[in-house]
């Protein structure tokens, strides 16, 4: 009995169990706090379904051998840019939608092709240029923002002149087009978003089932072992940057899914810190720095937006502090402290 | 006790096991003051280990210790540490250097000797930083360098100079020490070209007249030949033999070294094979594998063959199989089935039909966290596109076929005697040499035209050898396989191998039938030549 409950903690790994636990007892206080159970989990709930897909972006990176993608920016910008050139040619509803994942999907194979290469130049030592790759472009779009011809009054300073505003509304355009597809309403405070756990269902059908192709299993062993890869007659080089391609395609999907859900698209500085989250995200789930899964995924979103959605209301309510904002940052920071120690110990 | 005297060295019946695996029984060897010893044998017959114990190796204390005695300079002694033994004043060089790269010749030299100059602050703080003497220091360099007879710069740094100085430089930091008795050099001129080796030769006898002690280990027959007063023959484990270079031969030093012919049936009521057809043929490859370079090696296979590639460690046998297959840069013309070959090129060489079996098995053979089945089949599937299945209908995507590649492993296991629970079982958990097979077995799926077997038999049991070995025949057999095979078993093989290609210093020292004499196997490894008839003859 002992060795079954070790044996589960194990597999479990700790971090989780405590992340999981303290959820746990968020929950069961929110009642205490004054607030509404349900309201809570249908949070959870909307908050999943918004960040799901990018963090889903991260499994054929890891897979490949090129390590978590901190340079989830990357992404996100050709995403952004699927998202404003869309609005600009004043498409709505489903059509305008498909044509923000459409146009960003044509940015995301030529950013992840450029970011490929230069993965390709600092193997084993990605994770480090990546992060740094990722602020720099996220200042350089910065300048782009203000000088890109863009018209549309939805997006331009309200006074007129150039550049785009930091954040735009999609209201009118394709907020909550998934979100509100087939949507099922339990109560007044829960409502389950259907359409976007849909999409991200369909979304990790592919991913599993590219990863049972050919390719996909040539890329997951390029990951596992390189030089039996080598031995194939698997290039490597390629193997990796199409991982990267496709985690950059998954990855701008996610930014434009995540707006959706937002109602707003963040530009500037907007882009700049997300890659932890959701890189914590994953680790919850019990991914590591070379495997990860679609179950990874799952759990750890659950787990990570769980503590997202309760912590802030429910801490704040009973302790009158807003102590939850840091509390966040505590878990997401150490989460990565954490799985990275791992990696030194095993290699 | 039978002590005699007038040696320096006295090793008294030295028997040393692994883990129950004995390496070496009874060794006896007598070193007098000024005498060279030559110490030589194939690689595993146990030199390095002898060594090891010599020098107080934590190696040897970890493992449980040895048996015998050492006496050296007329007390037993027993090092607890190379340090205790270089105290007692002997010395080693070894192969790979071990020098700093940005200090200069004279601070590698004197490393840890320096010779002190007084100050005033070693009064408060200790003679821990008390000052360096340079200018002693480059003298008592010099000097050194002086008995080896080389001009090199004792101002200049290590990664400055060529490899032949880096040796003088090493054997220099020895020579240096006072007290240095006995001077072991493990293969001192293996990175040296033979005019650096002469002036390290030259050293070694002016030494030796300054009465230290030299034990020579060398894989060069001529060096052992020219600077030895006697040379001792390893065979596994044992002193085969003690031989004076002047009342002896190259070939009686081979063979002691490889043992007497091998009374095998097998080998003897094999016939030779008359092969025609030209499968594979090799002009002037080179390959830069680190520590097994090609240095441009011409032979040819014939289709149906087992061809087979030998030699010592190092000397490029295993360069031969990974240039080929691209695994490392290689040069050359290389010509398969009448068409050229083009070199470099992993995935076009196993399109072609040609499959390897590489001797790190667990390093590049397997997937070791896999499953049995996965490892059988994806490089089948990755070459040939078998075991894919359409996804949910979709005729243009393509999915594993994990079913099929399950079925078709079972075969495998069974043909093969795979000792498994089941295909899903993972490749880590199966024994050493079930894991060769499953090897064997993700190259047979392929069916090859062409296989190369690197070191099927290294560290494995004897009766998973004998396994091995047989399923190679009875593929080649069979299916007409041609399989070119590298071992650093002579005995190995012969067994299997139709001929049998030598090589030395990364080039083909000659290629005799497995019915040759094994001292003339020996005398290739060695790099000496043999008669030109016998070489015709097979022809």
């Amino acid at each position: 009995m002992k060795l079954e409950i070790k044996k589960i903690i194990e597999n479990f790994s700790l971090p989780r169990i405590i992340v999981f636990l303290f959820l746990l007892f968020l929950l069961i206080l929110t009642p205490f706090s004054g607030l509404r159970f349900d309201s809570t989990i249908n949070d959870i709930i909307v908050r999943f379904g918004m960040n799901g897909v990018l963090v889903l972006s991260l499994i054929p990176m890891v897979k490949s051998g090129c390590g978590l993608n901190f340079g989830l920016q990357l992404s996100i910008i050709p995403g952004l840019l699927g998202a404003i050139i869309s609005i600009e040619m004043g498409l709505r509803n489903f059509i305008g939608f498909f044509a923000a994942i459409g146009i960003a999907i044509f940015f995301a194979v030529i950013s992840g092709y450029l970011y490929g290469l230069l993965l390709n130049k600092v193997k084993g030592n990605e994770m480090v240029v990546a992060t740094y790759v990722g602020f720099s472009i996220v200042s350089f779009m910065c300048i782009m923002w203000l000088l890109l011809p863009f018209k549309s009054t939805d997006m331009i300073w309200p006074y007129g002149g150039t550049g785009l505003r930091p954040t735009i509304s999609n209201k009118g355009y394709w907020f909550n087009i998934l979100t509100d597809f087939l949507k099922i309403n339990i109560g007044e405070y829960l409502v389950i978003p259907t359409g976007n756990i849909l999409f991200f269902a369909l979304l990790a059908l592919l991913l599993w089932g590219f990863f049972r192709t050919k390719l996909g299993t040539s890329i997951a062993i390029t990951g596992i072992n390189a030089d039996y890869a080598r031995s194939c007659g698997i290039n490597i080089d390629n193997m990796r940057i199409i991982s990267v391609i496709v985690s950059t395609i998954i990855g701008a999907i996610g930014i434009i899914v995540y707006q959706e859900s937002f109602g707003f698209i963040q530009l500037y500085l907007g882009p700049l810190y997300m890659s932890f989250p959701a890189i914590a995200a994953i680790l919850i789930g019990g991914a590591t720095v070379d495997k990860a899964s679609i179950s990874n995924v799952i759990i750890g979103v659950l787990l990570f937006q769980g503590i997202s959605a309760a912590a802030p209301s429910v801490v704040n309510n009973l302790l009158k502090h807003d102590i939850a904002e840091p509390l966040r940052i505590v878990i997401t920071n150490g989460m990565i402290v954490y799985a990275l120690t791992r990696v030194v110990r095993s290699r | 006790m039978n002590s005699k005297e007038g040696y320096l060295l006295e090793l008294h019946n030295i028997s040393k096991d692994f883990y129950g695996n004995r390496v070496l029984h009874n060794i006896n060897l007598f070193v007098k003051p000024g005498e060279i010893v030559g110490l030589v044998g194939e690689n595993g017959a146990g030199k390095s280990t002898l060594m090891n114990i010599l020098f107080g190796s934590p190696i040897i204390r970890d493992t449980g210790g040895f048996e015998g005695k050492v006496i050296f300079n007329g007390k037993e002694v027993n090092f607890f540490s190379p340090f205790d033994a270089l105290n007692a004043g002997i010395g080693m060089v070894h192969q790979e250097f071990l020098l700093i790269p940005r200090f200069t010749v004279t601070e590698n030299v004197m490393l840890n000797r320096e010779p002190m100059k007084y100050s005033v602050i070693s009064e408060i703080f200790g003679t821990k930083i008390n000052l360096i003497n340079r200018n002693q220091m480059k003298q008592k360099t010099i000097e050194a360098l002086k008995i080896l007879e080389v001009e090199l710069d004792p101002e200049i740094t290590i990664n400055k100079i060529p490899v032949g100085y880096k040796q003088y430089t090493e054997i220099a930091r020895e020579i240096n020490r006072e007290y240095t008795k006995l001077l072991v050099l493990d293969e001192p001129t293996a990175v040296l070209t033979e005019s650096e080796a002469s002036i390290v030769i030259k050293a070694l006898k002016k030494l030796a007249k300054k009465g230290i002690s030299v034990i020579f280990i060398s894989h060069r027959l001529e060096e052992i030949f020219d600077v030895c007063d006697k040379i001792v023959v390893l065979r596994n484990g044992a002193v085969q033999k003690e031989l004076i270079p002047s009342r002896t031969s190259a070939s009686e030093v081979a063979e002691y070294m490889i043992g007497y012919e091998i009374k095998n049936n097998e080998s003897e009521s094999r016939g030779i094979r008359k092969l025609n057809e030209i499968i594979l043929e090799v002009n002037d490859l080179w390959v830069n594998m680190p520590a097994e370079q090609v240095k441009g090696v011409s032979f040819e296979v014939k289709r149906g063959e087992i061809f087979g590639i030998g030699g010592l460690a190092g000397q490029g046998k295993l360069g031969i199989a990974n240039g080929i297959m691209g695994l490392f840069p290689s040069e050359g013309k290389v010509k398969f089935k009448g068409k050229t070959f083009y070199l470099n090129n992993t995935q076009n060489a196993l399109k072609l039909g040609i499959a390897f079996v590489s001797e790190d098995r667990r390093g590049i053979g397997l997937l070791l966290d896999e499953t049995v089945f996965l490892n059988i089949c994806f490089t089948a599937m990755k070459v040939k596109n078998e075991f894919t299945k359409p996804f949910l209908g979709i005729s243009w995507i393509n999915i594993r076929d994990d079913k099929t590649m399950r079925e078709i492993s079972k075969e495998y296991i069974e043909a093969l005697h795979i000792n498994c629970v089941s295909e899903i079982q993972k490749a880590r958990e199966l024994s050493g040499g079930n894991q060769q097979k499953l090897c064997l077995a993700k190259a047979f799926i392929l069916k090859p035209e062409l296989m190369f077997v690197s070191e099927p038999t290294r560290g494995i049991d004897v009766g998973a050898k004998r396994l091995v070995l047989d399923v190679l025949r009875r593929f080649n057999i069979q299916y007409g396989t041609t399989i070119i095979i590298t071992s650093s078993e002579l005995e190995e093989l012969k067994m299997v191998s139709d001929r049998i290609a030598i090589l030395s210093e990364g080039k083909i020292a000659g290629i005799l039938p497995f019915t040759a004499k094994s001292r003339d196997f020996g005398l290739l490894m060695l790099g000496q030549n043999i008669q030109k008839e016998s070489i015709k003859s097979i022809k």
